[in-house]
């Protein structure tokens, strides 16, 4: 039916007026090409943009995500040990004391000869000596196991199951990293002792699990990369962001609203104003230099705390706080000020009853980006002393917060800068789990934006 | 006084309410208001008409010191409310907002419940006592906003998703919930389709049993229909202020004239 319409008269049965040369609705004039024509130019020229950016981040999450993936599990060796009391407790009366002056260097030969046992058991341990043996497990193997013997002195003269880390090149092999080739040129292993691995695999001694202590634990030393955690970075950084939670989204907030509301309008707020800005482009480390001087140097603080660094961030995430609240605040429409003025409201109700509510998403989401910015900060940290390599885990806060701490940008610098290749590895699972945490925040920004913008 | 002046109106001289003398209005350098001289009585309702730009609601905004949210803005001469005068520095403008209530040109109701929108002038300044007094006074405002037949099921929904000649009869409501001595509007019927508007006027006119309403409106028939008095702006003078029968019947001004016969607008 549509094909015979267009040749009546619509309606009245009025005649159609001529059309003169004007061009047929249906046919492109070339205006009309050209423009179409630059439109299709700048679509495709905005789609390979966006192809381009997606298939960075394809080959950077991809590329972080292959080497750093196999930090997060670890290879483990079982060794029945037994637990000699000659050795462990010269003095035969069992009291943790006087064993401790056993040193690990006295638990050594026992792993060794119980690893070698296990392996004779299996027909397996022929020709290797027991330093070979012993270089295949961690050299924490021993404090390990003094500090299970030390907590269970009764179990002397026992022969107990052991699950030792193994050594760093031994789980390089299993992970591909380490190679025969390369064992042969290596000081630390030998092609001798990863055919020994490949039957200890064979043999179920050997398996590669989980490696909680990658997440929690604490940093080792360079010749102990199987050994080494971010625990104490992770701990370092969450305290810093509470600092910088509870420091600057009040102090940002409340200096956007009397900005905002409150000051008047003359050349010395329009200062303020231009320094703000000016602050949030100022390299990063500058705050460091300023937090050094200012911190630890004049106010005594103690370095590599988290709370010198919780500071230093704070004055770096102050600006982004200030500068995206200020601009939720404009964004509410002067009319809901006006109308509770107009009642009779104060200034201050008007703002915090009416205005702050509504602005609240987008300061939420300004300090949620302020905070991922600053977890990811690492250069002024380096210069307030939170590079020092820290073992012990901070106390709970208040004084964890001025205990020597690590963070995990500053981690993953640190374990780049190590020789041992194994570290890599593990700089790049710090890197996934420092991702984690910032998409982490963000979905979290994301969600708190939506429930407060869906109660109207 | 016995003149003919009087048509069929409702119009007997009230008591004074607010009065201005020499009012002058400054932004930064502008001079907006000019000499302003004018008796707001109580109980009636005042229109201010006058091309646009002329000052109407420049001055509607300094009987209630709305003026001073605005950096630039200055004001001189003399205005008071019940004799007192109202730029006097010991003067609070909150608590005189609070008996001087306004309604503004776009319905801007608050982002909450209807309820809370009119409750929340009583809740600031403390009107009720109790729960029930609260449901008391936010029934009876969104009555006298004509209002309550149409939202007393749903007082929890949100203000905002009301229709446009509702939400400004919400905050009709909202002002009267105050309990207010004058209310101030500003164009109120200006974003309303004919119907709602025709609503608004109707309720204007009852306001007036309770308050003094002074009402700027761009149409000359709205002021015709609603005012017992009516002041006409040119360039920020007072030109003509009197009964609003004789200002559109015989109007003195030449001004006045080719305004109301839309010669100039
Ligand atoms: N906030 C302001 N800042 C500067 N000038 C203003 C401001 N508000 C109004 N004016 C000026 O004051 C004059 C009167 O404006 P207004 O009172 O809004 O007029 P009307 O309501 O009669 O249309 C106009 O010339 C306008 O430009
Ligand atoms: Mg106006």
């Amino acid at each position: 039916m549509s094909d015979s319409t267009h040749d009546l008269p619509p309606g009245s049965g009025l005649p159609i007026a001529p059309r003169g040369d004007r061009p047929l609705l249906t046919e492109l004039d070339p205006r009309t090409k050209k423009r179409y024509a630059a439109e299709r130019r700048f679509k495709a020229l905005g789609l390979t943009a966006v192809c381009i950016g997606v298939l960075c981040l394809v080959v950077l999450v991809s590329s972080v995500l292959r080497q750093g993936l196999p930090a997060f599990t670890q290879t483990f060796i079982d060794v029945p040990v037994y637990l000699d009391p000659a050795t462990l407790d010269p003095d035969g009366n069992r009291d943790p004391e006087q064993m401790k002056s056993v040193l690990t260097f006295g638990y050594q030969p026992l792993i060794a000869a119980g690893l070698e046992r296990a392996l004779d058991d299996r027909g397996l341990g022929e020709q290797v000596t027991a330093d070979e043996v012993a270089g295949l497990i961690s050299r924490g193997a021993a404090a390990q196991m003094r500090d299970y013997v030390l907590a269970n002195p009764e179990k002397l003269g026992e022969t107990i199951d052991f699950n030792f880390v193994a050594n760093g090149r031994v789980d390089g092999y299993l992970k591909g990293r380490v190679t025969m080739e390369s064992a042969a040129l290596d000081s630390q292993i030998s092609p001798e002792q990863l055919q020994l691995v490949d039957k200890l695999r064979d043999a179920g001694l050997i398996e590669k699990k989980f490696n909680w202590a990658f997440i929690t634990g604490p940093d080792a030393s360079g010749n102990r990369p199987e050994a080494a955690g971010m625990g104490v970075a992770i701990i370092g950084s969450a305290y810093m962001m509470l600092v910088v939670l509870v420091l600057a989204l009040p102090i940002g907030v409340a200096a956007s609203i009397y900005l905002e509301e409150f000051a008047p309008q003359n050349r010395f707020t329009d200062i303020i104003e231009v320094n703000i800005s000016n602050l949030a482009a100022v390299p990063s480390i500058v705050f460091g230099i300023l937090g050094l001087a200012i911190f630890i140097n004049w106010a005594g603080l103690p370095q590599s705390a988290p709370i010198v660094g919780g500071l230093v961030l704070t004055l770096m995430t102050l600006p982004t706080i200030i500068i995206s609240t200020r601009a939720s605040l404009k964004s509410v429409p002067p009319s809901i000020r006006d109308g509770a003025l107009g009642l009779g409201a104060s200034k201050m109700q008007a703002v915090f009853h009416h205005v702050l509510p509504l602005a609240a998403p987008g300061i939420l989401t300004g300090t949620i980006i302020g905070l991922a910015q600053a977890l990811g900060e690492t250069a002024p940290l380096m210069l307030i002393g939170m590079v020092a390599f820290v073992r012990d885990f901070p106390d709970a806060p208040p004084a964890g917060l001025f205990e020597p701490a690590s963070a995990l940008p500053v981690q993953v610098y640190n374990w780049t800068q190590r020789s041992d290749p194994a570290f890599v590895e593990r700089a790049s699972g710090a890197i996934i789990v420092l991702l984690i945490f910032l998409v982490l925040m963000n979905t979290v920004a994301i969600i708190l934006r939506r429930r407060f913008e869906r109660r109207w | 006084m016995n003149e003919m002046t009087m048509i069929d109106r409702d119009v007997t001289t009230g008591t004074l309410k607010i009065s201005a003398r020499k009012a002058q209005v400054y932004y930064g350098e502008t001079h907006a208001i000019k000499d302003v001289d004018i008796d707001i009585e109580d109980k009636m309702v005042t229109a201010f008409i006058g091309p646009s730009g002329c000052g109407k609601s420049t001055f509607l905004r300094c009987l209630n010191r709305m003026n001073d949210t605005i950096d630039i803005c200055r004001v001189e001469g003399q205005i008071q409310l019940d004799g007192q005068d109202i730029y006097d520095p010991k003067v609070d403008p909150v608590q005189l907002r609070a008996r001087v209530g306004m309604v503004f040109q776009k319905p801007n109701p608050f982002p909450k419940s209807i309820f809370d929108n009119v409750a929340y002038g009583p809740r600031i300044h403390g009107l009720a006592r109790n729960r029930a007094d609260l449901d008391e006074i936010v029934e009876k405002s969104l009555r006298r906003a004509a209002l309550w037949d149409e939202v007393k099921d749903r007082l929890q929904a949100p203000g905002t998703g009301l229709s446009g000649g509702q939400q400004q009869r919400l905050c009709i409501a909202r002002a009267v919930a105050t309990a207010p001595e004058v209310l101030l509007m500003d164009e109120p019927c200006s974003a309303l389709d004919p119907i709602a508007t025709a609503q608004v006027e109707e309720l204007i006119d009852e306001l007036r049993s309770n308050f003094s309403v002074v009402i700027v409106t761009h149409s000359m028939q709205q002021a015709a229909r609603v005012s017992q008095r009516t002041a006409f702006f040119h360039l920020g003078n007072l030109v003509e202020f009197g009964e609003t029968g004789d200002i559109f019947t015989n109007p003195s001004d030449p001004r006045t004239e080719s305004y109301i016969t839309g010669r100039i607008g």
